[in-house]
């Protein structure tokens, strides 16, 4: 039988599925209590849709591997971050056409700062490598991801945006 | 498993199935949710239905715009920003109704306008209909995203570690939308006569409700070290339009503020003519047909 930790390490994100929830980073921690499965997710964004498909994915996944009792937990703190995406899943994300996040490092107490231009981060396009694209909106297909355009070969890719 | 793009298991694969219409476990399943020693509890929920209530009600207003802004990623990006906000709202609701025996699905959709917490910033009208505007609904997040933001960022620090947490995650996404309202009326403020004079009316009619989100109220007098006293981040919030509107081009509008009813406001749960009609859209579905899911 494979562990636990093994089986919701494999479970995909429901929205980017080339992901798993461990690459991804949403999942902070298995572990059993009492022939218990316990799984610690943690949300993306507030309003994530896709956090109760991962709890019914992660579920299904522990019992049809032979754990009968799984509980799912939420964590809200610390905030997940796009720099907890693994360099595994960073590689697979730019293999699906969709390009990685920057490393932001952690954040700042006090007010935060702002940005009256989006700012200027060297984002690679995932098709032709070129360095030499823009953004066309901060806000694409789901919460985590923003639209660029890439100005050597044309074409417009999605980055998942750094949080 | 190798995938030529990052959608076709959606199609394929065995696991497959789409994100959404499986329904909704609570907001904050199997969070730690102990209620820190001596707080008032009471005036606790009240709290998060204020909170919860600010993002919900905008939330509901932003949506509106979806299929109706000036342009298709616009209508992604204010889609987008309701979402986080009601993400907001369904934690600080869940919160609430842990003290008042009420789940968020009955707090949203069940309350009575006398019982919504939310300002009246967060509820006016400012399109897509007649009478509204996009750069209205930019100004109006602009204020809005600023003032929740500075809130926000010191209700990390809240003793109640569920409201840390909220905030923490909220943080992140409120600094998003705060730079989009202020890219958006920089574009629209430096941009033609037509954008320029638009954007200042925008403003314009927004200013009045701008007060009320710096008055303090009983409730949050009530809770040291739990709540953020609004006061406390009027400079704050001043310095962040100042910025905005200085790189805009555009004029800080009079201080004038919004009528009260009897000296009350949205945080009484006295609202504006529109609320009603706000309420009978969000709740229409639920009320006809209790307990409907997807």
């Amino acid at each position: 039988m494979t562990t636990a930790l093994e089986v919701a390490s494999a479970v995909r994100d429901p929205e980017l599925p080339v992901l798993t929830l461990a690459d991804l980073g949403v999942l902070r921690e298995v572990s059993e209590e009492d022939g218990r499965v316990v799984v610690t997710i943690t949300p993306t964004y507030s309003g994530c849709p896709a956090i109760d498909e991962m709890g019914a994915d992660l579920r299904r996944s522990l019992v049809g591997a032979g754990y009968a009792e799984v509980e799912v937990r939420l964590s809200l703190s610390p905030a997940w971050t796009t720099d907890w995406i693994s360099e595994e899943g960073r590689e697979k994300l730019a293999q699906a056409g969709i390009a990685p996040p920057s490393r932001i490092g952690p954040t700042v107490a006090g007010p935060i700062p702002l940005n009256l231009v989006p700012p200027s981060r060297q984002v690679a396009c995932p098709q032709c490598g070129s360095l030499n694209t823009s953004e066309i909106s901060r806000f694409g297909s789901t919460a985590c991801k923003a639209l660029r355009r890439c100005h050597a070969c044309a074409e417009p890719f999605e980055h998942v945006k750094e949080i | 498993m190798s995938f030529d793009n990052a959608y076709e298991s959606l199609l394929g694969h065995e696991d497959a199935h789409w994100a959404f219409g499986t329904g909704f476990s609570e907001a904050l399943s199997g969070v730690d949710r102990e209620f820190p020693a001596g707080v008032d509890k009471d005036a606790l929920a009240s709290y998060c239905l204020m909170l919860g209530d600010d993002a919900l009600i905008f939330s509901q207003r932003l949506s509106e715009w979806c299929s109706r802004a000036p342009e298709l990623e616009e209508d992604i990006a204010l889609a987008n920003i309701a979402l986080d906000l009601l993400g907001q709202a369904r934690m600080l609701l869940t919160r609430a109704g842990e003290v008042l025996g009420r789940d968020e699905d009955a707090l949203a959709y069940l309350r009575d306008e006398r019982e919504f917490r939310n300002v009246h910033l967060a509820e006016i009208d400012c399109g897509p209909g007649p009478g509204g505007d996009f750069a209205t609904t930019i100004a109006r997040l602009l204020v809005f995203s600023s003032w929740r933001l500075a809130l926000f960022s010191r209700l990390r620090g809240s003793a109640d570690p569920v409201l840390a947490a909220i905030a923490e995650k909220g943080v992140k996404e409120l600094a998003y939308h705060r730079d989009h309202a202020a890219q958006w009326t920089v574009r629209l403020g430096d941009g033609t006569d037509e954008s320029h004079r638009r954007m200042q009316a925008g403003l314009e009619r927004v200013w009045p409700f701008v007060d009320e989100l710096f008055a303090t109220h009983s409730v949050e007098a009530a809770l040291q070290g739990v709540a953020v006293d609004p006061a406390s981040l009027r400079s704050e919030v001043d310095g962040v339009l100042e910025a905005v509107l200085s790189a805009a081009g555009l004029t800080r509008p009079k201080d004038t503020r919004a009528a009260r009813v009897a000296g009350m406001a949205g945080r009484d749960g006295v609202h504006t003519e529109v609320m009603g009609y706000l309420l009978a859209e969000m709740q229409h579905l639920h009320r006809s047909l209790p307990g409907a899911v997807w």
